[in-house]
């Protein structure tokens, strides 16, 4: 069954700009995904319903088997916890080490002390930053505060991870470092949506990939056939 | 078990933030501060001429004279008659002798001149002495009670009461409205200050709504700061109060130019006020706090 499930869904802004036309969208669980297109194409409007920042004017969402648009401002939560989300800007709390910082999504859902602590060196582990658990968000380099967010995103455990353009503040060697950490994230069965501008990333990753124009999808291409000689010039 | 957990992370992190945006919160208690001096100094003084107007208005006497001929048993029927009057809450009798004798006790000239007088020769009259019920009706008491059978005349500082009730009635009225007024005033400050403390925090506000956090577990650590802010603003209006309003008290030996603007006993009165005030503190802070934060657990 499908994890992800977008049905005739339109977005139409206050302003009347029109973002997403008519979209159908299906994805599976474990998916890794790449959303490209040109700026204003409607990527980061089509992730922001998936976690239920924007609502749909039409169609339906489902989030493993959940009525996204439909679900009501004070119920966002229970999707929230099922969805990770890294942004371009990692948005950690400066007042925070990265030991709070990722503490601070468990801490929010009420887990014991123990399991927190547990949780939080495991996931620090995996993004590579163990040592670094009490440094501030200033004392680090931007590669390594984006693992901090990606570490905060799926201490949880969610079933999907969404980041919207997570290497864009990046130079190309810590780009490739992030994209590791989100393959090895992806490989333990977290189903993963990323948008992004980085065509060199997509290219070497060959994951499939959705081009958005115009908030229509133009193409979808299967895992592993973006980046082949055929459609190198799309 | 998980909510006690989450209420502690809540109370501890109320503290934490208090501190660690401490300007800021200093900027809120300060406003809290001032705002409940100037409400405490107006509930002092509205309930200061409250139990002044209360006083005179409970004093007001209405004097029956009775006919100087007037027999045992009409006294009583008269008597029962006016029991009978709606507006009458006691009366209590006096005759002439024991006027003359109060008189005398009060003044050595009464003394002089009333101390030969017989029985017969006292030409004061016998009198009943009512209190009423209710205060503005005292004029057609009065009235009413003239017209019965045996009465004289009937005094009751025609004119002067009637006065004297509808000033304190707008007195009372106008101090209510100020009451009211500056808690409104102050409700809208201290939310207007919490409301720039919390719009520092919107993103970690944002990052809570986007890790899962609950709207109700959003709020609920706001609300206790705002709880915390209030409860340390009214900290000092508290001790203003209480110091200054027992000092001004001995001061003055409990009362104001004369005996009959006595002030009220400061036990328990300015532990009534003090509990008034931390209600405010509190109630206002919270409030406060749950409106700024509300704006932003809309995305």
């Amino acid at each position: 069954m499908a994890l992800i499930e977008c049905i005739g869904v339109r977005k139409r802004f206050k302003t009347g700009v029109v973002a997403i036309h008519n979209l159908d969208l299906t994805i599976d669980k474990g998916e890794f995904v790449f959303i490209i297109g040109s700026t204003g194409c409607g990527k980061s409007t089509l992730v922001n319903m998936l976690y239920r920042k924007e609502r749909p004017t039409e169609g339906k969402i489902y989030i493993g088997g959940l009525d996204v648009s439909k679900l009501r401002n004070n119920k966002v939560y229970k999707l929230r916890r099922k969805i990770g989300v890294v942004f371009q800007d990692y948005k950690l709390l400066s007042r925070l080490n990265v030991y709070e910082n990722v503490a601070f999504t468990l801490e929010v859902l009420g887990l014991p002390k123990d399991e927190i602590h547990t949780k939080v060196l495991k996931v620090l582990e995996l993004v590579g930053l163990k040592g670094r658990a009490k440094n501030y968000p200033h004392e680090l380099s931007g590669g390594e505060q984006q693992r901090v967010a990606i570490a905060r995103s799926i201490v949880n455990g969610p079933r999907i991870l969404i980041c919207d353009e997570p290497t864009g503040n990046l130079d190309p060697k810590t780009s490739d470092e992030i994209m590791e950490v989100l393959e090895e994230i992806n490989r333990l069965g977290t189903t993963i949506i990323m948008v992004t501008h980085d065509i060199d990333i997509v290219r070497k990753l060959k994951k499939r990939t959705i081009q958005l124009d115009n908030g229509r999808i133009l193409r979808d291409y299967a895992k592993g056939t973006y980046g082949n000689e055929s459609n190198k010039n799309s | 078990m998980k909510a006690i957990r989450i209420l502690s992370r809540n109370i501890r992190d109320a503290f934490k933030s208090v501190f660690r945006n401490f300007s800021l919160s200093l900027a809120s208690i300060t406003c809290i501060t001032i705002t409940l001096i100037v409400v405490s100094l107006s509930l002092i003084l509205t309930f200061n001429v409250n139990n002044f107007t209360d006083k005179v208005e409970k004093n007001a006497t209405i004097v029956v004279f009775l006919e100087n001929k007037i027999k045992d048993e009409e006294k009583d029927q008269l008597r029962s008659a006016i029991e009978k009057i709606q507006n009458v809450d006691t009366i209590s009798y006096e005759s002439k002798s024991e006027i003359q004798e109060k008189m005398m006790n009060d003044s050595e000239t009464y003394k002089n001149i009333m101390s030969g007088w017989t029985e017969e020769e006292n030409p004061l009259q016998d009198t009943y002495l009512l209190k009423v019920k209710n205060v503005d009706l005292i004029g057609d008491t009065a009235k009413e009670v003239g017209a019965l059978e045996g009465v004289g005349t009937v005094k009751y500082g025609e004119g002067m009461i009637e006065q004297l009730v509808s000033i304190f009635d707008l007195v009372r009225q106008g101090s209510y409205i100020v009451v009211i007024a500056l808690v409104i005033v102050t409700a809208f400050l201290i939310a207007n200050t919490i409301k720039i403390t919390i719009f520092s925090r919107r993103r970690e506000i944002e990052i809570m709504r986007l890790v899962g956090a609950s709207n109700i577990n959003i709020k609920i650590p706001f609300v206790f700061e705002g709880l915390l802010l209030g409860l340390l603003g009214s900290i000092l209006p508290i001790l203003v109060t209480t110091y200054g309003y027992t000092v001004i008290y001995n001061k003055f030996g409990g009362k104001l130019f004369s005996n009959l603007i006595a002030l009220i006993v400061p036990q328990p009165f300015i532990f009534k006020i003090s509990g008034v005030l931390v209600l405010i503190g509190i109630l206002v802070g919270m409030f406060g706090s749950l409106r700024a934060v509300k704006k932003y657990l809309k995305a």
